[in-house]
C-alpha cells in the first residue's frame, strides 16, 4: 500500500531519489534546496538507502562528480538550486553531451543581484539551451513523481539525456502537503535497474569518453542531442501513460484547465498553476470566460500542444516568473516559435511576475485580464507587462 | 623507418574503426587516431642530423606524444604523422643534432 505522508517538497524530492535507488549522490547545500541531500544522507547514514554519498567543495564539483559517476555507468541524483544551478553551468552542457541521464532536483530560485533566496524561475529557465529535459511541478506530490518520471525518460535509449525537475523555493520547497509514497516494489518494476549500453566503465572494452570533437564531428554529435530531445516527446507520453497506470497520476506536457470555451487562457508553470486555477473558478462564477494550462514539460518544448491550445482561444496570456533581458519572458519566444507559422492565432500577450518571491495575488491576474480584454477589443497593449510593479518607488 | 611497435593495434583499428556517431561521442575503438593523424597540427617539424647523434636518447625519453622510435642502432626515428612539433626534443638534444624547421606543406 502506498503511503501517505506530510512532508515539505525537498523531502519529496529525497523521497523520490531513495526510491530511485541511484548509486551515487553528490550534492552542495544551497537554500533553498539544502534539505533534499540532507535527507539523502541521513538516509543513507541509517542504511535506508544504498548510495554514495560524494561531499564536495561547491555545485560545480558536485555535477562533475555527477558526471564521473554516470559515465561510470550508474544512476545518479543531484539537487541544486539559483547561483549553485549557475556555477554548474558548463558541466550541464557536458552532462548532455556526453548523454549521461543524470537527475536533479532544483528548489526554483531567482538569481543576484541583487541577492534574494526567495522564488522564481531564473533558475532553471537560464539553462533551457544545455540539452537537459525540464520539468515543473506544481505541488510536492507532482515534485516528487515527476522526479521519478524524469528518471525514467532520461534513461530511456532513444533519449540519453539529462533532467532537471523544478519545483518552486519555499512555496512547495519549505512548505508541508500530504504526499503520497509509491510502493518500493511498484517504483522498482517502473524505472528498473539502470543498464547504459553506451556510456560505462568496464576493463574489457575499454572507451574513450567526452573526446575532441573536430569541426568535421561536433556538429553532427550535437544534432544527435537535438535529436535525442525531439525523441523525448514521445517517450514522455509513453511514460505519463504508464506512470498513470502504475501510480494513478495522470501527467501531460500540458495540462488544460476549462479552456474548451475560454476566451482568454491563462499559461503558467509551477506552483503558480495552483493559484490562476483558483481564479479560473472564481472568474467562471462572474461569467467570465477563461480557462488556465499549466506547462508540466518545458524542454523539450510542447509546441505541438501550444498550438493546439492556441485553436481554443483568442488570448493567450502567459504569466512567467522569468525574464530575457532584451526579448522578454523565455517562455513567450518559445510560444511564438510554436505559432510563428500558423495561419490563424490568438492574440498572444506577456506578463512577467512573481520575481524573487514576490507574491502572485488575484489583483494582479484581474490586471492580466483587464489588459487581455483591451487586446481582444483591438486596443494596443504592452506586449511585454510586468504586472504587480511598484511604480512609486521607480 | 622502424616499424611501429603498435603494428598489431594499428592494423586492427584500421579494420573496425567507424566515423559514424554515437551516443555522447564515445569512442569505442580506443587508438582512433591511427585514423586521424594529429601530426597535421604541427608547424615546425624537427629535421635530424645524424652525423651530431650521440643516441643519449634523451629526445625518445622526453617526447611526449611519444612521436619518436629507436631504430636498429639505436638512433631516433621521427615518426611525422603524430609529431606536432613542440620542440621539447630539439631543446633537450646535448648535441644540437635536432633542429626545428618552418614546415611548408
Amino acid at each position: 500500500m502506498p503511503m501517505r505522508k506530510v512532508m515539505k517538497g525537498n523531502e519529496a524530492a529525497a523521497w523520490a531519489a531513495k526510491l530511485a535507488k541511484p548509486k551515487v549522490v553528490a550534492a552542495f547545500p544551497i537554500t533553498p534546496s539544502t534539505l533534499v541531500p540532507e535527507k539523502i544522507s541521513e538516509f543513507v547514514a541509517n542504511g535506508e538507502m544504498d548510495a554514495e554519498f560524494v561531499k564536495v567543495e561547491s555545485e560545480h564539483s558536485a555535477i562533475s562528480a555527477c558526471v564521473g559517476a554516470s559515465a561510470a555507468g550508474v544512476r545518479v541524483f543531484t539537487a541544486t538550486a539559483s547561483q549553485g544551478l549557475a556555477l554548474m553551468h558548463e558541466v550541464l552542457f557536458i552532462a548532455a553531451g556526453m548523454r549521461l541521464p543524470i537527475v536533479m532536483a532544483i528548489g526554483n530560485r531567482s538569481l543576484s543581484a541583487p541577492i534574494n533566496i526567495w522564488n522564481d524561475w531564473q533558475d532553471t529557465i537560464s539553462e533551457r539551451d544545455t540539452g537537459w529535459l525540464q520539468f515543473y511541478a506544481e505541488n510536492n506530490q507532482e515534485a516528487l513523481d515527476l522526479i521519478l518520471a524524469a528518471f525514467k525518460v532520461a534513461e530511456d535509449e532513444r533519449v540519453l539525456l539529462p533532467a532537471m525537475t523544478g519545483f518552486d523555493a519555499f512555496i512547495l520547497t519549505h512548505t508541508v502537503e500530504p504526499v503520497e509514497i509509491p510502493d518500493q516494489e511498484l517504483v522498482d518494476e517502473f524505472l528498473g535497474e539502470y543498464e547504459p549500453k553506451h556510456a560505462y566503465i568496464d576493463p574489457k572494452r575499454p572507451i574513450t569518453q567526452g573526446a575532441l570533437g573536430f569541426p568535421a564531428h561536433y556538429a553532427e554529435s550535437r544534432y544527435k542531442v537535438w535529436e535525442a530531445m525531439e525523441n523525448a516527446k514521445e517517450v514522455i507520453k509513453e511514460v505519463f501513460a504508464e506512470f498513470e497506470k502504475k501510480f494513478g497520476r495522470k501527467y501531460q506536457m500540458i495540462e488544460e484547465y476549462k479552456t474548451d470555451d475560454a476566451e482568454i487562457i491563462l499559461v503558467t508553470m509551477g506552483s503558480l498553476a495552483g493559484t490562476v486555477k483558483e481564479f479560473v473558478d472564481k472568474k467562471r462564477e462572474e461569467g467570465i470566460k477563461i480557462g488556465a494550462a499549466k506547462i508540466t514539460v518545458y524542454r523539450p518544448f510542447p509546441i505541438e500542444e501550444i498550438r493546439a491550445l492556441a485553436k481554443k482561444t483568442k488570448v493567450l496570456a502567459l504569466l512567467e516568473k522569468d525574464i530575457s533581458f532584451g526579448i522578454g519572458g523565455a517562455v513567450y519566444a518559445d510560444v511564438g516559435r510554436a505559432l510563428i507559422n500558423e495561419k490563424e492565432k490568438p492574440i498572444v500577450l506577456d506578463f512577467i511576475l512573481g520575481l524573487g518571491g514576490r507574491d502572485v495575488t488575484f489583483e494582479n491576474l484581474d490586471e492580466v485580464i483587464e489588459i487581455s480584454k483591451k487586446a481582444l477589443k483591438g486596443e494596443k497593449v504592452e506586449e511585454v507587462s510586468w504586472i504587480g510593479l511598484r511604480k512609486e518607488i521607480l | 623507418m622502424a616499424e611501429s611497435p603498435f603494428k598489431e593495434e594499428i592494423e586492427r583499428v584500421e579494420k573496425e574503426y567507424s566515423e559514424k556517431m554515437t551516443p555522447g561521442a564515445i569512442v569505442y575503438i580506443p587508438g582512433s587516431s591511427v585514423i586521424n593523424k594529429t601530426g597535421s597540427w604541427r608547424v615546425f617539424m624537427p629535421e635530424f642530423n645524424r652525423d651530431k647523434c650521440v643516441r643519449c636518447y634523451l629526445c625518445y625519453i622526453y617526447c611526449p606524444e611519444p612521436a619518436i622510435y629507436l631504430d636498429e642502432e639505436n638512433y631516433p626515428v621521427f615518426d611525422y604523422d603524430y609529431c606536432k612539433g613542440c620542440g621539447i626534443c630539439a631543446n633537450e638534444c646535448p648535441t644540437k643534432a635536432i633542429e626545428m624547421v618552418r614546415e611548408v606543406k
